[in-house]
């Protein structure tokens, strides 16, 4: 398009103001990690990488380190299998009630996280027939995965729209097995989609906590060990480093799932917007 | 590749093959049986783990909480949605909610429309891909860090007051209510979500309509308010629909940044600190309700094709 000079410095200018506004709070973030005083006020005392090296060694944190992983790769596990699964049926069939299947999946990330928390808690604590399971690991793994179905499906259906059934068709009509033409055919095509959902559905679980809370019990995500530690005299040095590593393992993921669907930029960009909005 | 598979199928059959071939025969033409069961898991884990437990939710709402014996008593009435309507401490707290809801809407598409503009319309594609990673990136890191961020950016030792303090000015500070300290830090949160949308909705706009639009003698001004904006406004509503639900679902942003009550504190407090199921189970259909009529409202104004 063309602007005008002005027009366009215009336009720069704001979008700069906007990304100062973004990544401002990070930064402020990043730079208490480094502060040499326990205090924090600003501006800061002084640099030291003395809170990072606790961060590195706090036993707590690794242990919720150890468990936002577990969960996230069992979320995501989940997530796989039922987002793929429902994304071919929408893509390659036609029947009834399909808009239905899209919405269905849609609506546990745009419901607020307060709905789906207390739902998934009333549910688990007074499941009916079997009277109410503990929460735990498990729990938080079933909520997560609930949510995260959408980032897989999006992803595997932008694929399967834009690859034509006909490859199939023709791989069957050369003679092959539906085995073969899956791993021969369809697999390979939609084999980034489903990295980067996959990659997606992991940040997405690894940063929760609005949900999380609701269905944990007594285990310690790291989300939710940051956010006991910061109300914690003295412990806030510390829950800073922590913090700043979380920043860092939630966006290399997101960042590699971007480069894995590069030129399907706009499909995943509202994508990703989908995805935290399970928060 | 596909001439590799061919031919192992061909030569020998497997274990696999014999498993698989009378199954394949029974699926062969029968779409109706395929696609259910492609549907019969995902549909299932969706309504019984989801659908299932919002019903359970919206029945337990109906229980009750003996206060002095601190037990829930398991029969249906409909005292918990009576004092939900009837109090005026929960009707504030109910519009303080959804008027922050809007207000935080309202300011990030105001704020979002510059940026997702550049990015759509006066980038250059490499320029477009960076802005893109560096609207993305942000989304994703921790949530609870970004909170806090705010939490120590707002307070009276903060940066933000040492910026002011030369002006002889100070911020809104994390005492009182809080509430403009709530409204920065949800418009800083949700930002992105709405940014990408309007950016994916405006990069489908042919740049001929602008074109045309001022060639027909419209200022900028008239083609943003006549094109632009009509053409936009399904993509607002879609990155509305998470500035929104996200807002009205979040408690830990008003407890980290403010003393101030909103929906989801009382729910969880209820639930928690209280042990009263019932009521939170109750509070917590009223945003269900608001959010599931959005969402019908927002499907209509076409807001789905764009999320």
């Amino acid at each position: 398009m063309n602007f005008s000079r002005r027009a366009r410095a215009l336009h720069w200018s704001g979008t700069a103001v906007t990304l100062a506004f973004i990544y401002f709070p990070l930064a402020i973030i990043a730079l208490y990690a480094f502060n040499s005083s326990r205090v924090q006020r600003w501006p800061i005392d002084g640099l030291s990488t003395k809170w990072v090296d606790a961060a590195l060694h706090n036993p707590g944190a690794r242990d919720a380190l150890l468990t936002s992983i577990k969960v996230a790769l069992m979320a995501t596990g989940v997530a796989l299998v039922l987002g793929s699964l429902a994304a071919f049926a929408v893509a390659r069939y036609n029947f009834f009630g399909r808009n239905t299947i899209s919405f269905l999946v849609v609506i546990p990330i745009a419901m607020p996280g307060i709905v789906t928390g207390m739902a998934l808690n009333s549910a688990f604590r007074e499941a009916p027939l079997i009277g109410g399971v503990n929460l735990g690991l498990l729990t938080i793994v079933i909520s997560h995965a609930t949510f995260c179905i959408v980032l897989v499906y999006n992803n595997v259906i932008a694929r399967l729209r834009r690859m034509s059934g006909h490859l199939e068709e023709a791989s069957a009509d050369l003679g092959a097995h539906p085995l073969q033409t899956f791993r021969y055919v369809t697999f390979p095509t939609i084999r980034s989609a489903l990295l980067a959902g996959g990659l997606l559905a992991f940040a997405l679980s690894f940063d929760e906590i609005i949900v999380t809370i609701f269905t944990a019990g007594s285990t310690q995500t790291l989300p939710i060990w940051i956010l006991q530690n910061y109300s914690r005299p003295n412990q806030g040095p510390i829950v800073n480093a922590v913090g700043l590593f979380a920043i860092l393992l939630s966006i290399i993921p997101v960042y590699l799932a971007q480069r894995l669907t590069e030129g399907e930029a706009v499909a995943r960009g509202s994508t990703g917007a989908a995805a935290a909005a399970a928060k | 590749m596909i001439d590799t598979g061919a031919s192992t199928g061909t030569a020998t059959r497997t274990r696999t093959d014999r498993v698989i071939d009378p199954i394949a025969r029974v699926l062969r033409g029968r779409r109706w049986l395929q696609v259910s069961l492609l549907l019969a898991a995902p549909v299932a884990w969706l309504v019984v783990a989801y659908l299932g437990a919002l019903a359970v939710m919206l029945f337990n709402g109906l229980w009750r909480f003996d206060l002095g014996n601190q037990v829930v008593i398991e029969d249906i009435s409909t005292e918990n949605f009576r004092e939900l309507l009837t109090s005026d401490t929960y009707w504030t707290i109910t519009l303080r909610t959804v008027g922050m809801a809007f207000a935080v809407t309202v300011t990030c598409a105001v704020l979002a429309f510059p940026i997702a503009f550049t990015m759509a319309k006066v980038a250059t594609p490499r320029q477009r891909r960076l802005l893109l990673v560096a609207v993305l990136l942000p989304l994703w890191a921790s949530y609870v860090v970004k909170v806090y961020a705010w939490r120590t950016i707002l307070a009276e030792e903060g940066v933000l007051n040492w910026m002011l303090d030369p002006f002889g000015m100070s911020g809104p500070g994390t005492g009182g209510n809080g509430l403009i300290g709530i409204w920065l830090t949800f418009t800083y949160l949700w930002l992105p979500f709405m940014i990408l949308p309007i950016y994916a909705g405006l990069e489908r706009i042919p740049d001929s309509l602008f074109d045309a639009s001022s060639d027909l003698g419209a200022s900028p001004v008239t083609t943003f308010r006549k094109v632009i904006l009509p053409m936009a406004f399904p993509s607002v509503v879609a990155g509305s629909i998470f500035t929104f639900s996200l807002t009205m679902g979040d408690y830990i942003t008003p407890r980290l940044v403010s003393s101030s009550q909103f929906i989801g504190n009382v729910i969880y407090d209820n639930l928690g600190v209280a042990g009263n199921l019932p009521f939170a189970a109750a509070y917590a259909s009223f945003p269900l309700v608001v959010m599931t009529a959005y969402l019908l409202v927002a499907r209509r104004l076409g807001a789905f094709e764009n999320l």
